[in-house]
């Protein structure tokens, strides 16, 4: 495959963002083309994805997520995602989107107070996302997590559609920080915009001690390739 | 004048920074059933009229400084 069928993903760099560069790496590895896109840009590059990564924007001040949300690059954010643009939120940026509305529910403080920093078994609970294609339906995943506010919170209701509308797409094995139903990953009601808290683009290499997180972000890659129609 | 919010979590939400206290509180030998933690956020805002800065707290609330979901919120206005 020649370089210049490379699908262009942007990677959000917010001030606080500290795995935009690892997300880049993984993405590139697995036959993307990440762009890092700073915070103040009120524009996207034209690319086939985006991905928020984890970190810790605007210093989690006040609630994490909060104050990003208000980025002038999150306005286009919200444009790509309205238009079936696929968009990945990482940890930190999974709060960011919750906190954007694009995605439903909030992340609490850990149920234990204590930050978890430790590989995670995941159970895979739904393919038919541009984020899980390449993972088989009830697939366990060994992938990171690291954060302290990661307790996923959806009121009955909310969490009641989530389950019939099938938009629980991670669930953990043995749940690190009480989170409701276990919830590891959800995606909003069109499936093209996905927050998890664990971290795949710090599992695509054996060395590391797992690839799982390739399936996550390579099925990224191959959404993003289907989205743009790359130069011969 | 000024104004006053306070940020509670929801009756039912989870609150593991609350049942820190609690515990702690205990550890000191004070007889305390029950700690939630929420924030405080005073704002000067000069001297308009206090209907438009109680709408104006109103929205800050809803799209600041509480979440909804899983936040409650009180505000105070004293004249200056």
């Amino acid at each position: 495959m020649s370089a210049d069928r490379r699908p262009r993903i942007a990677v959000v760099v917010f001030p606080g963002s500290n795995d935009d560069r690892d997300a880049a790496l993984a993405l590139e590895a697995l036959g993307g083309e990440p762009l890092l896109v700073w915070h103040a840009e009120a524009t996207l590059p034209d690319a086939g994805a985006v991905v928020l990564p984890g970190g810790f924007s605007y210093g989690d001040y006040l609630r994490c997520g909060a104050i990003a949300r208000f980025a002038p690059v999150m306005g286009a954010v919200a444009r790509f995602a309205a238009e079936g643009g696929p968009v990945l939120g990482i940890c930190n940026g999974f709060q960011v989107l919750c906190e954007a509305g694009l995605l439903p529910g909030a992340l609490r403080p850990n149920a234990s107070l204590s930050f978890v920093c430790r590989d995670v078994d995941l159970v895979v609970e739904n393919v038919d996302t541009p984020f899980t294609n390449r993972c088989e339906p009830g697939e366990h995943l060994a992938i990171p997590v690291k954060h302290g506010e990661g307790c996923y919170f959806a009121d009955a209701p909310l969490l009641a559609h989530l389950e019939a509308n099938g938009q629980i797409v991670l669930r953990y094995e043995d749940n690190p920080n009480g989170s409701i139903g276990g919830i590891a990953a959800v995606t909003n009601e069109a499936r093209n915009v996905l927050g998890l808290m664990p971290h795949p683009e710090h599992a695509v290499d054996p060395l590391l001690g797992s690839a799982d997180g390739a399936l996550i972000l390579g099925s990224l890659v191959d959404a993003a390739r289907e989205r743009v129609p790359t130069p011969a | 004048m000024r104004a006053t919010v306070l940020v509670r979590p929801k009756p039912g939400i989870l609150d593991p920074q609350g049942e820190a206290v609690e515990s702690s509180l205990r550890q000191l030998g004070f007889a305390v059933d029950e700690a939630r933690v929420g924030k405080v956020v005073d704002l000067e805002l000069g001297d308009g009229d206090p209907e438009q800065a109680k709408a104006d707290l109103e929205r800050m609330c809803q799209q600041l400084l509480a979440n909804p979901l899983i936040e409650s919120y009180e505000i105070t206005v004293t004249p200056r």
